[in-house]
């Protein structure tokens, strides 16, 4: 059940206990337990709305930045992550296999700000070897969701 | 000028469908719960094999019975979910959509005045195909009691010397009602003992919710008696692309074959490529698409039950059938006055068959947004209808 649950969960953090034990089968005491239990052991982190900015006034840029680093003995990447991650700026960390080491997401007013993070605050960081930031100019999908043009129900009305 | 229409076509009567979709359409901003279609786009690779077989240029005909890749992933399909083998060289048409198959075995099976035992309600084109072939179809009224299932009671009651072929809608659109093993095990004894083919459609054969769906051809003895006829419409969203096919013993594949070969040639070419990849690759889809049915179906049944209108509980296709019969009007008063003053369609029970009176089939191939609304709409008439009776 608790798969379930997060499959509709994660497309809509709005539906209620009541809702989920109907669409499952479920009584809504199995499944308000199922999820205090998950977001008891970290499985559920938060409850997320997503929102197209783009369609708002809201200026904002997103930026996805390579980040070169050097290991720390005794603590791997998990160091230098975590002094990244902290600012409130970084809206995502990862690390990765490849090419570069730490993929950070982040979301600024502009690109000034972008940048004086990444020159004042990033690239300042001693384990730090290199950056390399990239501009998102259009989103198309996230999380599973387009955001292009709307769909409209073109099935014909009746049909046996 | 003479008469230019046949007395057997000028004898049928449209599709009861038809008259209310006129309505339909004349509305522009109608909520529609009518349709016998899935929501969802066909999945993407899917599509994409599609394309990509255009641009590779395969545009010509494929042979009669289908592409012999797709037949091989048919016979595949069938023995993983189904446990029944089919050779993929004589036993397997390809044909354009389930439609076709079901007009193609009535053809090639009936002589004139044979009779064709059809459970109603049930899909609208059995009674048509029927007696275009020259054949006399027999009505079997299924009943609410038993969950319009076929029972073998009701099986023996329609059977005469002239019964040839029994039609088995199952999961049955529009009622959702399945058949399982132990239901269809007297009916195939039956079928056996008289020497009556079966066609068996099977079109929703993915779509079911309480368990896999078991075809009546896996029964001993039933696969050489039986055509199987399924299709990709309803499992893949694939409805557009107009691909069925059917599957049975050689000497009736072969004569439909014949007249396949003559009324159409061969299946869409497109078609056939992109059902290949949908076999193949499609199987995660059609589960995606079953969970997200069988959600939208657990909704309307509570919500069926809040307000006070008796379904059964439906396990297969993506309709309920819930009754209407205590506001004491017909299917079609109460869809009609339905649609006028709430705006929302559904499909009186009547449209399949006389005996669907009293019911609707309501679609459940719509968002769970989309089902929100007109539920909000259907719980609002039916409240003013109860406050009607009560005063």
């Amino acid at each position: 059940m608790k798969e379930k649950i997060l499959a509709i969960i994660e497309k809509n953090s709005k539906i209620d206990v009541h809702e989920l034990a109907v669409l499952l089968g479920e009584s809504e005491i199995a499944v308000a337990n199922a999820i205090s239990e998950m977001e008891r052991d970290r499985i559920i982190c938060g409850y997320h709305t997503m929102i197209n900015w783009e369609n708002t006034s809201e200026e904002k840029v997103v930026a996805l930045i390579e980040v070169k680093v050097t290991p720390q003995r005794g603590k791997g990447f998990d160091k230098i992550a975590e002094r990244i991650y902290n600012y409130s700026e970084v809206d995502a960390c990862f690390l990765m296999s490849g090419a570069y080491d730490l993929m950070v997401m982040l979301e600024g007013k502009n690109m000034r700000q972008v940048a004086q993070f990444v020159s004042d605050k990033l690239s300042t960081l001693d384990e730090v070897i290199s950056t390399a930031t990239h501009f998102v100019l259009r989103k198309y999908k996230e999380h599973g969701q387009i955001f292009a043009a709307e769909t409209r129900d073109e099935r014909m009305m009746v049909t046996p | 000028m003479r008469n230019p229409i046949s007395e057997v076509t000028a004898g049928i009567q449209p599709s009861g469908i038809r008259k209310f979709f006129d309505i339909v359409s004349e509305m522009k901003d109608a909520i529609s719960l009518g349709v016998g279609e899935p929501d969802f786009d066909t999945p993407w690779q899917i599509r994409e094999e599609g394309i990509y077989s255009l641009e590779k240029g395969k545009t010509f005909y494929t042979s009669n019975s289908g592409l012999k890749e797709l037949k091989m992933e048919i016979c595949h399909y069938l023995r993983r979910s189904l446990d029944i083998s089919y050779h993929y060289q004589d036993e397997v048409l390809v044909t354009v959509g389930g439609s076709e198959a079901i007009d193609l075995a009535m053809r090639a099976m009936l002589n004139p005045g044979e009779e064709v035992l059809i459970p109603q309600p049930s899909y609208v084109s059995y009674v048509p195909c029927c007696v275009l072939a020259g054949g006399k179809p027999v009505i079997i009224e299924l009943k609410a009691e038993n969950e319009f299932r076929l029972t073998a009671q009701d099986l023996l009651a329609a059977i005469t010397d002239r019964t040839k072929i029994l039609v088995l809608p199952f999961p049955n659109n529009p009622t959702g009602a399945v058949m399982t093993r132990e239901d269809l095990e007297p009916i195939a004894k039956i079928c056996a003992e008289k020497d009556i083919f079966i066609i068996s459609d099977e079109i929703y054969a993915e779509l079911t919710y309480s368990g896999k769906h078991f075809s009546i051809a896996a029964l001993p003895g039933m696969q050489e008696r039986t055509i199987l006829i399924n299709g990709f419409s309803k499992a893949y969203a694939m409805t557009g692309w107009r691909l069925g096919y059917a599957c049975g013993p050689r000497n009736i594949i072969s004569q439909m074959t014949k007249i396949h070969q003559f009324a159409i040639m061969c299946a869409p070419t497109t078609s056939q490529y992109a059902a290949v990849v949908a076999l193949r690759e499609g199987d995660a889809d059609v589960a995606r698409m079953r969970e997200s049915y069988n959600q939208r179906r657990r909704y309307l049944l509570d919500a069926f039950k809040r307000m006070g209108l008796e379904c059964f509980e439906p396990f297969g296709a993506f309709y309920v059938f819930p009754s209407i019969k205590r506001f004491g009007m017909t299917s079609d008063e109460f869809a009609t006055r339905l649609l006028q003053e709430e705006k929302v369609a559904v499909v009186p029970g009547t449209a399949f068959g006389a005996c669907g009176e009293g019911f609707l089939r309501i679609s459940y191939a719509y968002s769970l947004e989309d089902l929100k609304r007109a539920i909000a709409c259907l719980e609002r008439f039916v409240n003013r209808l109860d406050g009607e009776r009560a005063s």
